[in-house]
């Protein structure tokens, strides 16, 4: 059976190219998030291939190359392009070898390769660029090929090729989107309103069109931008039309009360998380089953959180004879393309979406609305290409955020200290509003007339948006996980790393070490007692003999330690996170000191990639946990930049240290958000171990911390 | 009122980038990092914040690493400015910069100029740095990747090469 990509696109020459010396390039759909794809499916083709890692080139997604692959995330991209392409290359390398067979006068099965050149027992010799150097293989993979055994692997698994695109980043020559330079390039500004409920009334525009170096100033309806000679001139232009516009405003967001709170007031959508079925309204209250002893019910939040890319989005747009073609870092040039062309009214094929390297954006952030940002403005001026940036204010005020929740959990238990019930409820807006067939793309709302988003749909499966990890990985014998999807979006949320799955597992985590306590359990040992699948028992046990931890609570008041596990998905790999955390007599301040990871993530292509994933990962769960949240107004935004949307700095970090389990031969399982929701339950499990009282609302600032602390003596 | 009303009036300067004088006629207002990206084609410093408060822009100026993003490069004089382009010789690349691909201290990257340039300032500064001098001179620059404790390890890497 063919890995399903490869069965969607089954030509070999989709997948790999001999190209005419020397090297080899292969193709994907996915592209690079600085999470290290290309340096992974260059390994992966290396590996089957048999050519030197040096050899292979990648070329990432481009709609030109009709490799479709919608978007890049959910840490699929191995299981989905890596796949596909390594049996893509087995069966390149085996059709070589026949050539070379044919070529050589012998049996493709005596032949030898190393590095892409083919021996034959005689010693004859020819390569895979004499073979077959920039011509097609013209065939289909078929499934008859095998990728290699674990035994015969050399590169996969091991420390030594290093990420091909580092010598680019530490010497300044990798080009991001934001160092395009095109010939005859111009630089764009946007102009948006001061908050999400302003439309333009006014623009005194004067002389701001006329001055030097500005090309054009662009208005539709409450969109504006400029575009000029120079960025300078352009930015100033845009603080000159910023003060000469004039807005009217509903002041309608929710400042008045907690996320939290105000999501648990909106009309919602309820279903049973596990089938899907609709609810009409909660579901009763009803009793505790009659075994039942002790049932606890805890209410766990998060607010609004920002993806916070470090450099703010960008993209290069040019209309030439018609065409409008976009360079962009965006999760999936085809649904980008898609939306544009709805928005602008264009076919689909006159528009040409190209991914181009950004700053790391963990999720859909404001890239793709730059991209029409981009379009709009070089609409404006056909024939030369724009650079549109945004401000850091912008990318603040603007991307699409990670959305808040709530999350109420309730479980009985019984004399034994076994769990015999139950209940996970979950409310949140819309994880998942990305551009596709629906044009999701904030300046289309601006236009004249309004490009409306569509109301957000809710998911009706499992691990979707919200959904993710809300069913737990515990054996229970009688569970009801059900989700209140609220429609209602004042403020615009979408995918964040891990979705749900952070607030999910911080909520299910900290609830275990609750009612561990509650029965007077090891929280390790209640946490195995309700675990059967011997991977998620492998990982938790190798956490604990790892950092020590019993499961036993702390002696010293104000120093803690905590766990967090999950298996990412249920689906995806396994990680348990320990941390180490003080909390400051006087502050309130958390300190985390220390931090183990314990991951079974499948067989592993790339252990110091594997490793990079997930101590980042690690780093920006903390920063979430502790320090972040997005603040506002009646009318706007108020998290404007790093020093009012603080984020962890080098100070902040602890020692991480990882232990990566290798499970050679079984499937690769995604990596890049496991320990996204462990690390945040166990910082809420060190707190609380520190000090007594559970905190069960993120960010743990110190005074959350410390008004948990007197509201618990 | 100021700098963007004298958007037109440009003038001459000279500025020491790199170890080389170039000739550049431009608004004085412009920002440091403007300059060097799109007059001069040095694109490794990047454009994070605008506000000093992330050092994706860090250059060295007169051998501190400082944010090019708000200096005016009429404020520059004829102070010495190196950026990431300037550190290797030829093919030969910085310690510091061998010591980053070697650790492989870097996610997406886009931090990852302003880093090193932090470094090698310190660096000079403090050829044996404690983790103490590291995190400090580290602490204005931003990561959003996590990649801070690859970048730590390799700063000490090139202490010691």
């Amino acid at each position: 059976m063919l890995p399903s990509r490869l069965e969607q696109y089954p030509d070999l020459d989709t997948w790999v190219r001999i190209d005419p010396a020397d090297t080899v390039t292969v193709f994907t759909g996915k592209v690079e998030l600085g999470q290290g794809i290309v340096t992974a499916l260059a390994r992966i083709a290396s590996e089957e291939l048999d050519v030197a890692f040096a050899r292979v080139r990648v070329q990432t997604a481009d709609t030109d190359n009709g490799l479709d692959e919608a978007f890049t995330a959910g840490s699929m991209s191995l299981a989905e392009s890596g796949l596909a392409l390594r049996q893509a290359s087995a069966e390149a390398r085996q059709h070589l070898l026949e050539l070379a067979g044919e070529r050589l006068g012998t049996a493709p099965a005596s032949l030898e390769v190393v590095d892409g050149t083919i021996a034959s027992p005689a010693g004859e010799r020819t390569t895979y660029w004499e073979l077959l150097g920039s011509r097609r293989f013209n065939r289909q993979a078929t499934g008859r090929s095998t990728p290699k055994s674990i035994a015969e692997r050399r590169v996969l698994g091991r420390r030594e090729a290093v990420r091909n695109d580092l010598l680019g980043l530490v010497t300044g020559t990798t080009r991001f989107v934001q160092d395009m330079a095109l010939e005859g390039m111009l630089h764009g500004r946007v102009v948006r309103p001061p908050g999400p409920g302003s439309r333009l009334a006014s623009l005194a525009e004067g002389p701001i069109g006329a001055t030097p170096g500005v090309v054009a100033v662009v208005r539709n309806g409450s969109f504006v931008g400029v575009v000029a000679e120079r960025e300078h001139t352009a930015q100033s232009a845009a603080d000159a039309l910023r003060r000469a516009a004039g807005w009217t405003h509903d002041d309608a967001l929710p400042s008045h009360m907690s996320p939290a709170r105000w999501l648990l007031q909106q009309p919602a959508q309820s279903s049973l998380i596990e089938d899907g079925a609709v609810l009409e309204g909660p579901p009763p209250a009803d009793d505790p089953p009659a075994d039942a002893t002790t049932t606890l019910k805890a209410r766990y939040s998060r607010g609004y959180l920002l993806h916070g890319a470090i450099g703010p989005s960008a993209a290069v747009a040019v209309v030439d004879r018609g065409r409008l073609t976009i360079w962009s870092h965006t999760q999936g040039v085809f649904p980008l393309r898609r939306a544009i062309a709805s928005v602008l009214g264009r076919e689909v094929e006159s528009v040409r979406v190209v991914h181009v390297p950004g700053p790391g954006c963990y999720g859909h952030n404001g890239a793709d609305d730059a991209a029409l940002d981009a379009a709009l403005l070089a609409e404006a001026v056909p024939g030369r290409p724009v650079l549109l940036k945004w401000t850091r204010a912008d990318e603040h005020q603007w991307e699409p955020y990670g959305p808040p929740g709530v999350v109420e959990l309730q479980a009985s238990l019984d004399h034994e200290g076994l769990i015999v019930d139950w209940r996970h409820d979950v409310w949140s807006t819309s994880h998942i509003n990305r551009p596709g067939s629906v044009p999701n793309l904030l300046a289309a709302q601006h236009l004249d007339p309004p490009v409306e988003h569509p109301p957000p749909v809710p998911p009706r499966v499992p691990e979707v948006g919200a959904h993710r990890n809300a069913l737990p990985i515990y054996e229970l014998p009688r569970r009801r996980v059900v989700s209140h999807f609220v429609e209602a979006m004042p403020i615009r949320t979408s995918s964040l790393r891990s979705l749900g799955a952070y607030l999910n597992v911080f909520a299910i985590e900290s609830f275990m070490d609750e009612l561990a306590d509650a029965c007077r359990a090891s929280r390790l040992e209640f946490r195995l007692r309700h675990l059967r699948d011997p991977r998620a028992r492998a990982v938790l046990e190798a956490a604990a003999a790892r950092s020590g931890w019993s499961g036993e609570r702390s002696a010293e008041f104000g120093h803690g330690t905590g766990v967090g596990f999950a298996r990412y998905k249920n689906a995806a790999g396994y990680a348990a996170v320990v941390v180490k955390a003080r909390v400051d007599d006087s502050t309130a301040a958390v300190r985390v000191a220390e931090v183990l990871v314990v991951t079974d993530c499948g067989e592993i292509v790339d252990p110091s990639g594997l490793e990079n994933q997930l101590e980042g990962g690690v780093i920006q769960a903390l920063s979430w946990t502790l320090y972040e949240s997005v603040t506002f107004d009646r009318r706007a935004i108020t998290s404007v930049d790093w020093e009012t949307y603080p984020i962890a700095r080098f100070a902040d970090v602890p020692q991480i240290q990882t232990v990566l389990i290798d499970r050679p031969g079984e499937p690769v399982l995604g990596a890049g958000e496991v320990v996204q929701g462990p690390t945040a339950a166990a910082v809420a499990n060190a707190v609380r171990d520190a000090l007594g009282v559970a905190v069960r609302a993120v960010p743990f600032t110190a005074e959350r911390v410390r008004d948990a602390a007197l509201a618990g003596s | 009122v100021g700098r963007e009303n004298r958007g037109s009036e440009l003038a001459d300067f000279h500025l020491d980038v790199n170890g080389a004088v170039w000739h550049v006629r431009s608004d004085p207002a412009v920002p440091l990092l403007e300059v060097l990206r799109n007059a001069l084609g040095l694109t490794a410093a990047k454009m994070g914040c605008s506000l000093e408060q992330c050092y994706a822009c860090a250059v060295i100026v007169d051998g501190a690493a400082v944010p090019s993003c708000t200096l005016a490069i009429e404020a520059v004089g004829d102070r010495r400015v190196i950026t990431l382009e300037g550190l290797s010789d030829g093919d030969e690349l910085h310690p510091v910069q061998r010591a980053f691909l070697e650790e492989e201290a870097a996610q997406c990257g886009y931090c990852i100029p302003g880093m090193i340039m932090g470094a090698v300032a310190l660096l000079e500064r403090t050829p044996e740095p404690s983790d103490a001098d590291i995190g400090e001179a580290l602490s204005p620059h931003l990561c959003r990747c996590g990649t801070h404790n690859r970048i730590r390890k390799a700063v000490r890497r090139a202490a010691h090469s």
